[in-house]
């Protein structure tokens, strides 16, 4: 299985993590990952904002080189994944649009690239049978509530995978790896991401509702596949604690670390050690770090 | 509670309906104000005009009141309300239509949201990545919080995260021209 890689600029930031695991597992798991040459950033929601043409043009010169170099594509981050399928199935429904999106790029899209998202490539293209296998140890004594957030999972005309009101993948895979899940009813509320930088203070209060649910249904920590969803959770716990007076420390863990653990590795060849809620103690107290 | 004076509301306001609809490709007027967009809304506590209102007022053309309003900047863009609006309505495209609008008008409810988006914007033209240092130090500057710490830069350095310098891409060039051919062309909106 080979796949051009988007990894966006989360990845390359405040997300390196998200980075570190997403290829380390995938070479375990026999996906090969080529990095999309010269990249640009999505533009995100700053650019559907801001102008729809430039909100699809943008995500269309990566589909443009990822044709050129003639593979599909693939981005583990939500709102990445989010935008470059926006811009796929528009510009496959409204060829008016596709062209005079390839007149703003001056590149020739013809429209042949997939856009997966990478938690959809491992769950459902390698799938659990093949993944299971090559568990080394199983994830026991963690209780997770995972954590889908929005741009995953909606809207579902456009992303069309999983039910957007109460998704499964990701509790499926943290049971096959010998997790336990929590049921818990905030799996696809908003963290407000995109207010993260402008309205902090928004940001804080949605934080807070979602720790406070998980940790009220018996979470030990939170798995996600978003590096907005991670970056608010673990970056605003501290400030939510102390805003709302309470304790949480929940460790926020992208799917593909906890995977990297069962499969064997150790939390700082999957970069948990960058995390700013201590990540790796929850996984030494259940002799999982070694 | 405000009076609304609807004869007021003339033909010039359906203008604003029909250039909404159009840009968004959204039939606002098949709205039946259920509320459910308003109920699931993550963000509506802290708007000062709840989305299925936005919706009614558009349907009756109060144009300056939706565009002053600081729910189009606040809307998270989380698709919540387009998922689950039974008129299948693309609530979220409509905010993204109003916040163009807005801005076109000079009426900006929310100026740190604008702010941010136009710092972000700036990083990805000049770099055809986005630069987190340049972001909040660029932000900072614009939105006068010089002592937000916004993404808790030093923590985010300290963990080896944040680059001091911005990575650019080779053929930048390419993203300038759809900035030039988009966003700064002016360009006739539909
Ligand atoms: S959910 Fe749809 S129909 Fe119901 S009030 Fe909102 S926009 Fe109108
Ligand atoms: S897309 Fe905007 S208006 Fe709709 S539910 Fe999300 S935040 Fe609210």
């Amino acid at each position: 299985m080979k796949f051009a890689y988007y990894p966006g600029c989360s990845l390359h930031s405040t997300s390196k993590e998200y980075n570190i695991s997403t290829r380390r597992v995938c070479r375990d798991l026999g996906v090969t990952l080529e990095e999309l040459p010269d990249w640009n950033c999505c533009g995100s929601t700053p650019a559907h904002s801001t102008d729809h043409l430039l909100s699809i043009a943008l995500p269309a010169r990566n589909l443009a080189i990822s044709e050129a170099i003639g593979m599909d594509l693939v981005a583990p981050c939500a709102a990445c994944f989010n935008r470059l399928k926006t811009a796929q199935v528009e510009m496959t429904e409204n060829p008016r649009l596709a062209a005079e999106v390839n007149k703003v790029t001056g590149m020739e899209y013809q429209g042949d690239v997939q856009v997966f998202s990478l938690v959809d490539v491992i769950v459902n293209q390698v799938g659990l049978d093949n993944i299971t296998p090559l568990v080394k140890r199983k994830l026991s004594g963690l209780k997770v509530a995972a954590y889908y957030g929005c741009l995953m999972v909606k809207p579902p005309k456009l992303v069309q995978f999983d039910d957007p009101e109460n998704p499964h993948f990701l509790d499926d895979l943290m049971q096959g790896l010998g997790a336990e899940t929590v049921e818990w009813p905030f799996k696809t509320e908003c963290c407000g991401g995109s207010l993260s930088v402008s309205r902090t203070d928004i940001v804080v209060k949605l934080a807070n509702d979602i720790l406070g649910m998980a940790k009220a249904n018996g979470a030990n920590c939170v798995v996600t596949a978003c590096p907005l969803c991670q970056v608010n959770l673990d970056l605003r716990q501290k400030e939510a604690e102390k805003m709302y007076g309470t304790a949480y420390h929940l460790p926020i863990y992208y799917f593909t670390e906890l995977l990297g653990i069962a499969l064997g590795h150790r939390p700082a060849q999957l970069g948990i050690d960058k995390h700013i809620v201590d990540g790796v103690n929850l996984l030494s107290e259940q002799g999982l770090a070694s | 509670m405000e009076t609304i004076n609807l004869t007021r509301l003339g033909w010039e306001s359906q203008d604003f309906v029909r250039r909404v609809e159009a840009e968004s490709e959204q039939n606002v007027r098949s709205c039946y104000q259920c509320g459910k967009c308003t109920g699931g809304c993550p963000v509506a506590f802290a708007m000062d005009v709840p989305p299925r209102q936005i919706m009614r007022m558009l349907q009756l053309g109060m144009q300056d009141e939706v565009l002053k309003s600081s729910t189009i900047w606040l809307c998270a863009s989380c698709t919540t309300c387009t998922t689950r609006c039974p008129r299948e309505i693309d609530l979220a495209r409509v905010m993204d239509v109003l916040r163009g609008i807005a801005r076109e008008k000079g009426s900006i409810g929310v100026p740190e949201v604008a702010v941010f988006n136009d710092t972000f914007l700036r990083s990805v033209k000049n770099n055809g990545r986005l630069h987190e240092v340049g972001l909040i130090a660029y932000y900072n500057l614009r939105s006068k919080h010089f002592l937000h710490d916004v993404l808790k830069a030093p923590v985010l350095f300290f963990k080896g995260k944040l680059k001091i310098l911005p990575g650019r891409i080779k053929k930048v060039q390419e993203v300038r021209r759809i900035f030039e051919h988009t966003v700064q062309a002016g360009r006739e909106r539909a």
